[in-house]
């Protein structure tokens, strides 16, 4: 939909899904911190209830900021609409158990965020659902991988930390001919970046932790829907192509056509599992959304200039990056992320374990922690944090060496950055 | 529900509620390659309020069997034939767009069996640019593009949904997406080609009211003041900034309005 008939990535970040409140005339999104809504009657109500008449009933289930944060990431994505919830890992788990039960399989990609792993890999499995790891790139692993009870495709498009790029477009291909959806984390490259659905995708999901708000004070997340799977067609999602009883039977994909899946995910799941946003997140987020594109372009940027300065760095072994020539999927890049591979990165250091300890320690300017997407730039040694529920196996499958070293490029001046990662290999190599 | 007619299948959405014969009925009727899923809110609205209701996929359209008709003539004896397939005697009739022209037409052609009509995002004549039509035959993505964009007001296009988290432009082109191969074709050329509308007009016999937006594009609510003359016992109502997709930008305020016929 990136069509000269509707505005453009820009505009929408800034307004889409608001216009001025028309209750105060304010320009800016009101924070609506209410848990609750009056009715003016008892039939309104009813009507509410009953899904004949729009309106928010309980913040848990929608709230006017919310609302706006919702519309926006949407209409950003070229989705039909989206739902806030209270992170990312609350999102992934919605986007599951809209349409997964006990008995389900999916198949995932193995470079995922080490929290969605964890969900899959020990949690789900309690309940029945069970998952199997396939590398990003072996198609015909994940072909092979598909058993008849399988009702989900999931992977990101920059592997989490080794960038490994999932071709969306013929994992698409591969779920669809199975009459399953193809789920897809997008945290990393954000809308602007890369747009899932416009590769085959059909749903998508973000931590909102980090770039769309970007500035790493607020824990939020969001599901949107693409609206292009056909589930009656599919004949493999009972919660949508059949009665509900859980509201009156409806059947969700003959009311909601296109909006069946984030209908059901709003009716059953934030009622239900309760993992919704609270409206002042929402506001904050939808701050971070207005400089969406201006952000990302200098975490590019600054990432290039990074990169480049590593790349000489006696001190590095190898730069793991989608845009470099010799990564595996430079080619698939270009295609796929033809504005830039995101800000978030991973290199080795001479000298393993002990050098990167090391380094980390003697990095001023970057932050240590266990976060991405903040304007500041951040820095983590994923075998030691994000992944060390991981066992070694699971760890080399991820590409997780000793030495890697994730770094999240933000937006300080890239010469300091640059000064700061220089001291630190410096350091890093003391001693060896 | 599935309803057997003499060649083929049709559905009609139902509000969730049975059929019950022994009520006043309404039958809601879509627009131009569209389906019954615009009409979800009002269905269910008065499917609760003591309504037999009946929000049809035309056939050829969303999970009605058949082929699409080439003639709003066609759709509207169609609808009769739904009406006595379920034994139905009388009921109103609500239209979107193209919708519009065929509960117009089948007011004017079985007035015997209509009880009220409500024209909503209406016209007469219903003219179809070339631009379009060609898109619509040779492009037809680019033409689901322009009458999404066309068919929202400006307002709409910024968003600011009723339904919350829902973005109005991604689910329009949607479901224009999920429509039949030739079907967007066929129904404008059924729109620009229909010329019986201010005849069938004199013809309306049922109290009607027409329900226009006031920045409306594809049908502009100027373009409606000769069918309001026309019909003997109309109304209208004219929703202000709002488009053509009146369904989605103003559910509740179409739902008051609906309250007032149907």
């Amino acid at each position: 939909m990136a069509s000269s008939k509707f505005l453009k990535f820009d505009t929408m970040s800034l307004h889409a899904g608001q216009r001025p409140d028309p209750a105060t005339r304010a320009r800016a999104t009101p924070i609506y911190q209410t848990a609750s809504y009056v009715f003016r009657d008892v039939d309104h109500a009813a009507s509410i209830f009953n899904i004949e008449r729009t309106g928010h009933v309980y913040s848990r289930l929608s709230n006017p900021t919310n609302a706006v944060f919702e519309e926006r990431i949407a209409a950003l994505e070229g989705g039909v609409g989206a739902i806030a919830t209270a992170s990312g890992q609350a999102a992934l788990h919605l986007a599951i158990t809209t349409i997964l039960d006990a008995g389900s399989h999916i198949v995932s990609s193995q470079s995922i965020y080490g929290g969605s792993h964890n969900l899959m890999s020990y949690t789900l499995p309690r309940f029945g659902i069970e998952t199997t790891f396939v590398h990003p790139r072996d198609l015909d692993g994940i072909r092979s991988a598909v058993r008849p009870n399988t009702r989900l495709i999931f992977g990101e498009v920059i592997g989490n930390p080794g960038c490994e790029l999932m071709d969306i477009e013929k994992v698409a291909d591969i779920a669809h001919s199975h009459q399953v959806p193809l789920l897809i984390d997008s945290t990393f490259n954000t809308p602007y970046l890369c747009k899932p659905f416009d590769h085959g995708a059909d749903l998508v999901f973000h931590s909102a932790t980090k770039f769309l708000s970007g500035h790493g004070v607020v824990i939020g997340g969001v599901l949107v829907d693409g609206g292009k799977f056909d589930w009656i067609e599919s004949g493999k999602f009972p919660t949508l192509s059949e009665p509900y009883k859980g509201f009156h039977n409806l059947v969700f994909a003959e009311e909601f056509g296109p909006a069946a899946y984030i209908t059901r995910a709003r009716k059953e799941g934030a009622r239900d599992f309760g993992a919704c946003m609270s409206p002042t997140t929402a506001f904050l987020v939808l701050q971070g959304l207005e400089t969406l594109s201006l952000r990302m372009d200098r975490h590019v940027a600054n990432t290039r200039i990074l990169i480049d300065f590593l790349q000489s760095h006696a001190a590095v072994e190898w730069v793991n990056y989608p845009e470099l020539p010799e990564h595996p999927d430079y080619e698939l890049c270009t295609k796929l992320l033809p504005k830039g591979a995101g800000a978030v990165f991973s290199f080795g250091i001479k000298g393993g374990r002990e050098a990167g300890h090391r380094l980390i320690d003697n990095l001023k300017l970057f932050s240590h922690l266990a976060n991405i997407g903040d304007a500041k730039s951040l820095v983590i040694h994923p075998a030691s944090t994000t992944h060390h529920r991981m066992d070694a196996r699971a760890l080399a499958a991820a590409g997780i060496s000793e030495g890697l070293v994730r770094l999240s490029v933000g937006l300080e001046d890239p010469d300091d950055l640059t000064a700061d990662m220089n001291r630190a290999l410096r350091a890093s190599q003391k001693g060896r | 529900m599935k309803i057997t007619l003499t060649h083929h299948n049709a559905y009609a959405f139902t509000g969730g509620q049975e059929v019950d014969l022994t009520k006043p009925s309404v039958m809601f009727v879509h627009g131009a390659s569209l389906d019954h899923t615009v009409w979800t809110l009002p269905a269910r609205h008065f499917a609760r309020h003591g309504r037999n209701v009946l929000a049809v996929d035309l056939p050829g359209h969303g999970l009605s069997e058949g082929s699409y008709l080439p003639e709003i003539s066609q759709y509207a004896d169609w609808l009769v034939e739904v009406l006595d397939a379920l034994d139905i005697s009388k009921t109103a009739l609500v239209g979107h767009s193209m919708g519009s022209l065929v509960t117009l037409e089948c007011a004017a052609r079985h007035p015997d069996r209509i009880r009220a009509l409500a024209m909503v995002g209406t016209s007469v004549p219903m003219p179809v640019t070339e631009q379009l039509l060609n898109a619509a035959c040779n492009d037809p993505y680019s033409a689901m593009e322009l009458l999404t964009a066309w068919g929202h007001s400006t307002d709409a296009h910024f968003g600011g949904n009723e339904t919350p988290g829902m973005w109005m432009i991604g689910g329009l082109l949607r479901l224009f997406e999920r429509g039949r191969p030739g079907a967007l074709f066929n129904d404008l050329n059924a729109c620009n080609n229909y010329k019986n509308g201010l005849t069938a007009a004199s013809n309306v016999k049922c109290p009607a009211l027409l329900i226009l937006g006031e920045h409306d594009q594809l049908t502009p609510a100027r373009f409606a003041k000769q069918l309001a003359v026309q019909i003997e016992n109309s109304r209208t109502v004219l929703l202000n900034r709002t488009g053509h997709t009146i369904m989605s930008e103003k559910p509740d305020a179409l739902l008051d309005a609906l309250i007032q016929i149907v």
